[in-house]
């Protein structure tokens, strides 16, 4: 646990990455986590079925808003339909934190809200 | 104004060491520091042995049996109805047992809300509402036309009563939160409770956070209404309790229908039971109710009056250690005045949102809640996505404060705050 809120994760959490709205926006989404009520929305610019930009905007835990950053820097340049396969653990993996069960669906939204962008439609929990 | 009860921690210790689940520390091998005794309190070695007594000594389906087995589970059972009805001064006839809180409001939504309101009727709660005495009305209101209105509260959680006589205008229901789940406000019943029968009102009172913590008299606050949750007050999980008026409860159809409830039924008709059975389809949680019973005879042997006493006392400690944080910037919200709250205290820390501050504690071994506390639109209006809550019990000591002090400033260290 005393590794869980590492330097980095609190960087993504006080400077989120990709923060904010796009000019031209092909592709959104917005989801909340019941649990706690953490929101995230998430923009995509596509130029030949691949992501040229994306923006996150909301509010919630240095968990959810660090995992949901960490994953706008990854996903630039990659093809609509790989981001919707995208698999939680590959998310985890890149957070790099132990995440309790309990903190799953906070490291998670921001995958849920992306790949519901991608898909066009509101994707089950990854 | 509350007097501190001499000795109240030395106390309090003591009645700790009634709880077994108190005594055991966290996987990390720290001491536990159960501060979240709002959502679900702990049980004392006595209610643990009632539930298991009965299952050894007593246990067969009630009512109808004929056999000994049964008239003592029988016995056990209506006995715990007569201890909860003692236990805020009702008749045994006025209590109705159901699951929780949440489902004795649903039972006066379906029967007497149904039957009761009309278009251009009324329904009136307040802005502090948990989910489970607001999402009934807002149904409630969609079924049968009726308006929903609101008390509101200032940014302290205090009830606004100046335009009180006007918003009671063509009410018939007012539907209100003894004490606050997410801020600990006490409501002003007393100030309420008149005015609204004055204006031809039925009162339900919400008693989750309430009858736990303060001696409760239903004659006197002149309530029609009142629910509560046997989980939060010592006892099993899966019991509660709605107290009724005789009349309002004599006059009312029956919620849910089957088994136990009736009195003759024919191929095409039935004629119901009396009350409080009339209300109480199928087998009962009979088991849970003796619990509970178990829960009150302990209440009461501690004594409400003392535990009123000893949660203000402790609350107000907890309020004046957790000023002392304000530097690192801890907030606390809900009345300032002590006078004006139960036991329950919720606050941020800075920028650490509330989840991420509950998992840092809890690596301290300390419990809290964190999040929308059941009241989503009161942290919308309040602007905070998030609060902790620390709320308070019989059994925490000034020790369980201080280790959520000590557990803040870790906290406060992690997130680089100092």
């Amino acid at each position: 646990m005393e590794d869980f809120y590492k330097e980095y994760i609190l960087d993504h959490y006080r400077n989120p990455r990709n923060f904010g709205h796009l000019e031209r926006v092909d592709a959104s989404a917005e989801d909340l986590n019941p649990l706690c009520g953490d929101k995230i929305r998430m923009e995509l610019e596509l130029e030949d079925g691949k992501v040229k930009d994306v923006r996150f905007s909301g509010k919630g835990c240095a968990i959810s808003q660090a995992s949901a950053s960490m994953l706008t820097e990854s996903i630039k340049g990659m093809k609509l339909e790989d981001v919707a396969r995208m698999s939680r653990e590959e998310v985890i993996e890149n957070v790099g934190i132990g995440i309790s069960p309990a903190r799953m669906k906070c490291a998670l939204l921001g995958l849920k809200v992306l790949k519901s962008a991608a898909l066009g439609e509101i994707a089950s929990w990854p | 104004m509350i007097a501190a009860p001499k000795n109240y921690d030395l106390r309090a210790a003591e009645i700790a060491k009634d709880f077994p689940i108190l005594a055991q520390p966290t996987s990390r091998g720290k001491r536990l520091a159960f501060l979240d005794s709002a959502a679900s309190s702990q049980k004392p070695q006595a209610v643990i042995d009632a539930l298991v007594r009965y299952y050894e000594h007593d246990n067969a389906n009630i009512h109808r049996g004929v056999y000994e087995l049964a008239e003592r589970a029988t016995a056990a059972f209506e006995g715990a109805r007569g201890k909860v009805a003692r236990f805020i001064g009702a008749e045994p006839a006025e209590i109705i047992w159901t699951r929780n809180t949440t489902e004795a409001i649903n039972l006066v939504s379906f029967s007497w809300g149904l039957e009761n309101l009309k278009p251009g009727d009324a329904i009136l709660t307040s802005q502090l509402e948990h989910h489970s005495n607001l999402v009934p009305w807002q149904l409630l209101a969609a079924k049968t036309g009726a308006e929903l209105r609101f008390i509101e509260v200032d940014d302290q959680g205090i009830h606004q009563l100046g335009d009180l006589k006007a918003k009671l205008r063509g009410v018939k229901l007012v539907a209100l939160s003894h004490v606050s789940n997410t801020l600990g406000t006490i409501a002003p019943l007393e100030t309420i409770v008149p005015q609204a029968h004055a204006a031809g009102a039925v009162v339900l009172v919400d008693g989750a956070q309430s009858a736990p913590h303060m001696r409760i008299d239903v004659r006197a606050l002149d309530v029609d209404f009142f629910a509560a949750s046997g989980h939060k007050m010592l006892g099993p999980t899966g019991i509660g309790f709605l107290y009724g008026k005789r009349a309002l409860l004599e006059a009312m159809p029956p919620f849910l229908t089957g088994g136990d409830m009736i009195k003759k039924v024919e191929y095409r008709e039935t004629s119901f039971n009396e009350i409080p059975w009339k209300f109480e389809a199928g087998t009962s949680n009979i088991a849970d109710a003796v619990g509970l019973g178990a829960a009150v005879d302990y209440l009461t042997a501690v004594d409400m009056d003392w535990i009123r006493a000893h949660d203000h006392e402790l609350t107000r400690y907890a309020l004046e250690r957790l000023t002392e944080l304000a530097p690192l910037g801890l907030e606390i919200y809900g009345p300032r005045d002590p006078e004006l709250r139960s036991a329950v205290v919720s606050f941020n820390l800075a920028d650490v949102h509330a989840h991420d501050l509950a998992s840092i504690l809890d690596t301290e071994g300390v419990c809290v809640r964190a999040g929308h506390h059941c009241t989503m639109p009161l942290m919308e209006k309040m602007g905070w996505p998030a609060t902790a809550r620390a709320s308070f019990y019989l059994y925490n000591t000034e020790q369980d404060v201080e280790q959520l002090v000590t557990a803040l400033k870790k906290a406060a260290q992690v997130f680089k705050l100092a």
